[in-house]
């Protein structure tokens, strides 16, 4: 398994060097968000084609179904996804440097983990800790500067880049305690089908929560795949650098060019 | 005498006319806000989707500054286009931005936006900061306005960033993208965009 893992690394790494040689007029004109290049667009698209499909005939209507159920069991099965994914969070704010944001999502974990009841009600935020920010080995590795390599479609799980699928590989290679402590801790309560049975309702809870926002691009979109790129690059480069929207404008000198007034 | 006369003249002028760009400049937090109650009173369920659409075009033909978004849109392209096709492009994107912002904002009914802040970049661009009040259906959403304030009196909004995502930046990476499958061919650009209209 892990020499398939390392293969599929290498090649991919090796494809983003050669993408790194296109001449620099090609890179003007082909800019996506953050710079970050399609090297494998013509597999990507095929790939966002089959995520499509499958998820009109999956994901959507199990979201749907999802929407139906009360509002407080909804709630309550996002706040303690929420509160598991500190676990990742915790381990990153520390290799990012950020200590005292880890001293909070710590103090936030063990606060919404008991008084919460494993985390079904956010106890925390009612007692004004700070808001949550989720954390991963991706955005750990972009914080080092690490560049996100090219992008990339992955069957299932979507949008991604090298460096967050590498990111991604780091939770099952230990990075992870959830994770840990669910396929390879010895306790009676955690076990792997809970581990995988977490990973489809986050999907779910997310997807429940898109539903008409995604319709809605789909729908007013030309190319429904490249809107999907530019957001998730987007939105990967602001939770890299943590920055508030308001403040971090991209692209001004662009906007300093257009003069109609 | 006179100098003094003349200076006391001019200072009145001065202030004459300064107090009249201040009367008639708008805020631009305040600018979004009735922006937003405008919206909110076409979006009111007594009027029908065809109705809704139609008032929401029109009130983004006002508020938005369509041509200038066009110009950003096209990105690296617009300076290698002559300008008949730059009037071609302006008129194509004007029928297309009011369609798909009036049919994607037509789906939501009374939308609850409160403006919290505004934050001036410079002369020419204030960001407007607001919040999406959250439903049961969907949690709060931050929008935050890139309003171009060149002309004080007529404000104008260039960019919505939803979430910290510019819509502006993803239709340019959009129409960049159509561009490029089509070998460079911004001709292409404008028969995907004649077909969305239609």
């Amino acid at each position: 398994m892990n020499k398939i893992i390392i293969t599929t690394l290498i090649s991919l790494l090796l494809a983003t060097n050669v993408c790194a040689d296109t001449d620099g007029e090609n890179i003007l004109l082909k800019k996506n968000s953050g710079d970050v290049e399609d090297c494998f667009e013509g597999i990507n698209r095929s790939t966002f084609s089959f995520n499509q499909g499958l998820d009109k005939a999956i994901f959507k209507p199990v979201a749907r179904g999802y929407r139906k159920l009360p509002s407080p069991i909804r709630s309550g099965t996002s706040n303690a996804l929420k509160n598991i994914s500190s676990l990742l969070t915790i381990p990153n704010n520390i290799l990012q440097g950020e200590f005292k944001k880890a001293g909070i999502n710590t103090g936030r974990f063990a606060v919404n983990t008991t008084v919460g009841i494993l985390g079904v009600f956010d106890v925390a935020t009612k007692m004004n800790f700070p808001e949550y920010e989720r954390e991963d080995y991706g955005q750990t590795f972009g914080a080092w500067g690490i560049g996100a390599g090219c992008y990339v479609v992955l069957p299932v799980l979507g949008p991604s880049t090298v460096r967050d699928t590498f990111g991604s590989f780091i939770n099952v290679l230990g990075g992870d305690p959830y994770y840990n402590s669910s396929v390879h801790g010895n306790n009676q309560y955690l076990d792997q089908d809970l581990y995988m049975t977490t990973k489809i309702i986050s999907g779910i809870d997310f997807r429940a929560k898109n539903l008409e926002t995604i319709d809605n691009l789909e729908k007013n979109s030309m190319d429904f795949y490249a809107s999907v790129r530019s957001l998730y690059l987007q939105d990967r480069q602001q939770k890299i650098r943590n920055s508030d929207p308001t403040i971090d404008i991209m692209y001004e000198g662009d906007w300093e060019e257009v003069e109609t007034q | 005498m006179f100098l003094k006369k003349t200076s006391t003249f001019l200072i009145f002028l001065v202030i004459f006319f300064s107090s009249i760009a201040k009367v008639n400049s708008i805020e631009p937090d305040i600018f979004v806000q009735s922006t937003v109650n405008r919206a909110s009173e076409a979006l009111n369920n007594k009027f029908s989707k065809e109705e809704k659409i139609e008032r929401l075009k029109e009130i983004a033909s006002e508020t938005v500054d369509i041509n200038g978004i066009g110009y950003y849109t096209l990105g690296a392209y617009r300076k290698n286009i002559n300008e008949d096709q730059k009037k071609e492009y302006s008129n194509l994107f004007e029928r297309y931005f009011l369609k798909s912002f009036a049919s994607r904002l037509a789906e939501y009914s009374n939308p609850e936006i409160e403006v919290v802040s505004k934050k001036k970049l410079n002369e020419n661009y204030t960001m407007v900061s607001s919040i999406l009040v959250g439903t049961e259906q969907r949690p709060e959403v931050k929008i935050d306005w890139r309003i171009y304030t060149k002309n004080s009196e007529n404000p104008l909004i260039r960019d919505l960033i939803i979430e910290g995502l510019s819509l502006v930046r993803t239709q340019r990476e959009e129409f960049s993208s159509i561009i490029q499958s089509n070998d460079g061919d911004i001709n292409a650009l404008f028969s995907t965009l004649k077909e969305f209209i239609k």
